[in-house]
């Protein structure tokens, strides 16, 4: 876990950066898809002067201020087109910040493409196959059919990238894995990439894994049944609102579309009129005001809401196969195990191999366990904030609304007061009809 | 408002104002009455009946004033459209057919106001018999804007409303626009003096013929009359020419705002029902979940409560459409007024044309000049001039024609004239009735958006606090 202690005097390292870049690196972080925004009172500096012990467990808690006992700030921007022979591809600015001592720098600056990412998660997942690591954005987008290199698509990918670095940095373990280092340091990744187990032997643990999981577990511990239970149960269930979601924004969209040709016959209508004209256009430009305060709610489901959501549906694949690892290493060693009961030469060195497998069981679920707590607060605390997010955004939404039909209504208060408490003006009268 | 305050403390009851009340008593002096067999029945009702009007506050629209407490030259009567009921019966071609009967209620006002729980007179009628009733009032009056019946079938739908006229909600709406229909009818300074209207709230049996029996129907200008003199009439009264282009307009746009209106509905509706399914949803995923697990079930039923409640958002807003949809209707009345006028101012031109050719022909024929070719006139020169009797007898017969033609023109100077005069002063009328109308419409439908606003407010702060749990 987090073998790192961290100096009484914490805070006095955090003020010590540059206080520009404090500020700059504090508003990035909370300005980019961070749907958390925990304000950085001086209050709020107090928690990272609890002891050591409590740390693991606030950390576990208390995700959403991380940004507070955080030691190391990433963020992912400016997005830039890179053009070779063979093909066109983004590059990410990749700008890490950090006070940490195993980094000889403070700051680094690289550059990084989407491949890249995908070989980061992909060695932080071979050395912890029981951990749980935030998921990617997805490599294509199907539905909308959207351009690979349109705007909105690299700009929600950007965000997606940030958040899983991010996420990885506040990892109590996979924030100290070295290929994390490696990633946020090196210029020159590749030389990396082509370090570490080959194809062929990641084609070989493929194989046994496949191999061991038609065997089949004898007995899977009940703990892990439920995990996998819980898994199936909340993949559905993030699945479904997050469709949920997207409808209720299509449906918005549609309705705002409708709304841009309804004010306008109003508008129309009060120019062939004399005192209904300004009523007439009062009521226009009211419902031209709740368009846009409509659009701006779109807006913010849109950037807050469905990120989020996504992200978790996303996890369960994730959560699907860590589960699919544990299961095997199991698996791997009760194979083992099985191969010893029946063998009675070379048990010695029999015997090392299973107790080997024994401890790496042993491992992977201490490891996943504790991952679990840890990601399930983290997802109950992210959706939170979503929810709340979406929530205080629609009754805004509906407050401003308020608010302008309220004026226009205060505007014809005004009016018809002289016209009406007078006397009215005797209508010409008709003439007597034979 | 301060219109409220003005109102009678009578829950629902207000009446015509004191310069309507003007006309009503001036109408009623003894001098004024020239056919009194003519007016007998209503002329009792007059003396006794003064006709008020209910209180709708959204979807009447009809003017509210005060009047006088204490009047004692008219009592009040109450009407309303009080239910609705499906009948069986035989058509005109004799086959079965199920319709809808509209119960007409109407009471003396000072029985309301003495307390006595008196029973209302009522009858039944159907929904074409107030068009006939109305046919009637345009073919009658065709310088008054006739107040409009509402729709005969749903238009401007949005999907859940039905387009069935059988469907109950929409024989409720239009139960509400009889009631308003016979209120403005009832209301109106020359209109509610009508016998036949008159006849129509009390008698129920035997009044269709008493309809036909004024012969009304002929003397309905036949289409293509009217649609002749538009093309073809030369001066028609300017004013007259842009109420009409006006008429246009209020159609062109109320209808395109309607629309328009119909499709935001449809839209709102869908965006709040999807919410729904959040409830279902959250409700499942909460029975997994052990901290979040509150706070997800009650947001789910605060979705759930925020998408029932557009039902009851939309049914209102359904009652301003109504409001719109009179005057939709209302500016082919307008319309029709114009139309009449030029028919009136066409038919004015003929006969005076007809008047100046007869003169003409008179003139050439007893001086002998020819002003105009005329094949009378070359086959004279041709072929020599006819006998003097023969002669005389022709300038006696113009003379005649011109005579029947200067009395012709005479009449129709005067239909023109008090049709624009007539015309002019209800125009006028209608539309500071409009505007007042309209107006208060839209300060309704702001009332609904507010309303609407402070529920989604609750809801969502509701909703804000569940999460907050989670």
């Amino acid at each position: 876990m987090s073998g790192q202690t961290f100096p009484a005097d914490f805070s006095g390292h955090m003020l010590d950066l540059d206080e520009d870049d404090d500020l700059e690196v504090f508003s990035k972080n909370t300005s980019l898809a961070d749907s958390s925004p925990m304000p950085n009172s001086p209050s709020s500096m107090v928690n990272q002067y609890r002891p050591e012990e409590e740390e693991e467990e606030e950390e576990q808690l208390q995700q959403q201020q991380g940004a507070n006992d955080k030691d190391i700030f990433i963020t992912v921007d400016n997005p830039e087109s890179h053009v070779t022979a063979i093909e066109t591809f983004i590059m990410y600015r990749v700008e890490t910040k950090t006070t940490r001592g195993e980094y000889d720098s403070s700051e680094y600056e690289v550059l990084r493409r989407y491949q890249d990412f995908v070989w980061l998660r992909s060695k932080l997942e071979e050395t912890h196959p029981t951990l749980i690591v935030h998921p990617l954005p997805e490599k294509f987008v199907m539905k909308g059919m959207v351009e690979r290199f349109n705007n909105d698509f690299i700009e929600t990918r950007r965000k997606a990238l940030h958040r899983f670095l991010n996420k990885i940095s506040e990892h109590p373990i996979l924030s100290y894995s070295q290929h994390f280092k490696v990633f946020l340091t090196a210029q020159e990744l590749l030389s990396h990439k082509k370090q570490g187990p080959g194809f062929l032997s990641r084609m070989g643990e493929t194989v046994r894994a496949v191999a061991n999981s038609v065997r089949g577990l004898r007995s899977r511990p009940e703990e892990f049944s439920l995990m996998q239970e819980y898994v199936e149960d909340f993949s559905n269930k993030i699945y479904s609102v997050d469709k949920v979601t997207q409808r209720i924004i299509k449906e918005q969209r549609e309705y705002l579309d409708e709304l841009k040709q309804y004010s306008p016959t109003y508008a129309q209508w009060a120019e062939s009129e004399e005192e209904l004209a300004e009523p007439l256009n009062g009521v226009a430009s009211c419902v031209e005001r709740c368009s846009k305060e409509s659009d701006e709610q779109i807006h913010h489901m849109s950037e807050v809401l469905v990120p989020a959501l996504h992200e978790y549906v996303l996890c369960t694949e994730t959560l699907k196969a860590v589960m699919r690892r544990r299961d095997n290493i199991q698996a791997e060693f009760e194979a083992k195990n099985v191969a010893l009961a029946s063998r009675r030469a070379d048990q010695e060195s029999l015997q090392d191999e299973v107790d080997g497998l024994a401890d790496r069981v042993e491992l992977a679920n201490n490891a996943l366990r504790g991952d679990w707590s840890r990601w399930q607060n983290g997802m109950r605390s992210d959706l939170k904030s979503a929810f709340l997010s979406t929530a205080e955004k629609n009754v805004d939404y509906y407050e401003q609304c308020l608010a302008v039909w309220e004026s226009f209504l205060l505007s014809q208060r005004v009016e018809p007061g002289e016209q009406r408490d007078g006397e009215d003006e005797p209508l010409p009268t008709h003439p007597i009809i034979d | 408002m301060s219109l409220l305050n003005s109102y009678r403390v009578c829950p629902g009851h207000w009446t015509l104002g004191p310069d309507i009340k003007g006309v009503w008593s001036r109408c009623l002096t003894p001098e004024d009455h020239h056919d009194t067999q003519v007016l007998m029945m209503p002329e009792m009702l007059l003396s006794h009946i003064d006709l008020s009007l209910r209180f709708l506050p959204m979807l009447c629209g009809v003017t509210a004033q005060m009047l006088e407490e204490g009047s004692t030259l008219l009592r009040r009567m109450e009407i309303c459209v009080a239910e609705a009921e499906k009948r069986n019966g035989k058509n005109t071609v004799n086959m079965q057919e199920t319709f809808t009967v509209y119960l007409v209620e109407t009471r003396p006002m000072d029985a309301v106001a003495e307390g006595r729980n008196q029973a209302p007179d009522s009858l039944w009628r159907r929904y074409s018999e107030f068009e006939l009733l109305r046919n009637y009032l345009l073919v009658t009056y065709p310088y008054i804007v006739v107040p409009p019946l509402p729709e005969k079938r749903a238009e401007f739908v949005w999907h859940k409303l039905s387009a069935d006229n059988m469907d109950p909600d929409f024989v409720e709406r239009r139960r509400v626009g009889l009631e308003n229909f016979l209120l403005r009818v009832a209301s109106h300074p020359v209109l509610s003096n009508d016998k036949i209207l008159h006849h129509f709230l009390i008698e129920e049996h035997g009044w269709k013929e008493v309809v036909y029996e004024t012969g009304f129907q002929a003397k309905a200008d036949s289409r293509l009359r009217a649609l002749s003199a538009t093309f073809r009439v030369r001066n028609p009264d300017k004013r007259f020419m842009e109420m009409k282009h006006y008429s246009d307009e209020l159609q062109s746009h109320t209808s395109q705002l309607l629309r328009a209106r119909a499709r935001v509905a449809d839209r709102l509706y869908g965006v709040y029902k999807v919410h729904g399914n959040y409830g279902r949803v959250f409700s499942e995923w909460s029975a997994m979940e052990k901290e979040m697990g509150d706070g997800l079930q009650s947001a789910g039923h605060h979705m759930d409560a925020y998408a029932a409640s557009i039902d009851d958002i939309l049914e209102e807003e359904e009652h301003y459409a109504d409001q719109l949809k009179e005057y939709l209707f209302y500016a082919e009345a307008l319309r029709a007024v114009c139309r009449k006028h030029e028919l009136t101012q066409f038919e004015f031109e003929m006969a005076s044309q007809e008047l100046v050719s007869k003169k003409q022909q008179h003139e050439e024929l007893s001086t002998g000049i020819v002003r105009t070719f005329s094949f009378k006139g070359m086959t004279n020169k041709l072929f020599g001039q006819e006998a003097p009797e023969q002669r005389e007898a022709r300038l006696k017969l113009l003379e005649d024609l011109i005579a029947e033609g200067e009395e012709d023109v005479q009449e129709k100077t005067v239909e023109c004239g008090e049709h624009v005069e007539r015309a002019w002063v209800d125009m006028h009328r209608f539309k500071e009735q409009k505007d007042k109308d309209l107006r208060e419409a839209l300060i309704n439908y702001a009332v609904m958006q507010i309303s609407m606003c402070k529920k989604g407010i609750q809801m969502w702060s509701n909703a804000k606090e569940c999460f907050l749990k989670m």
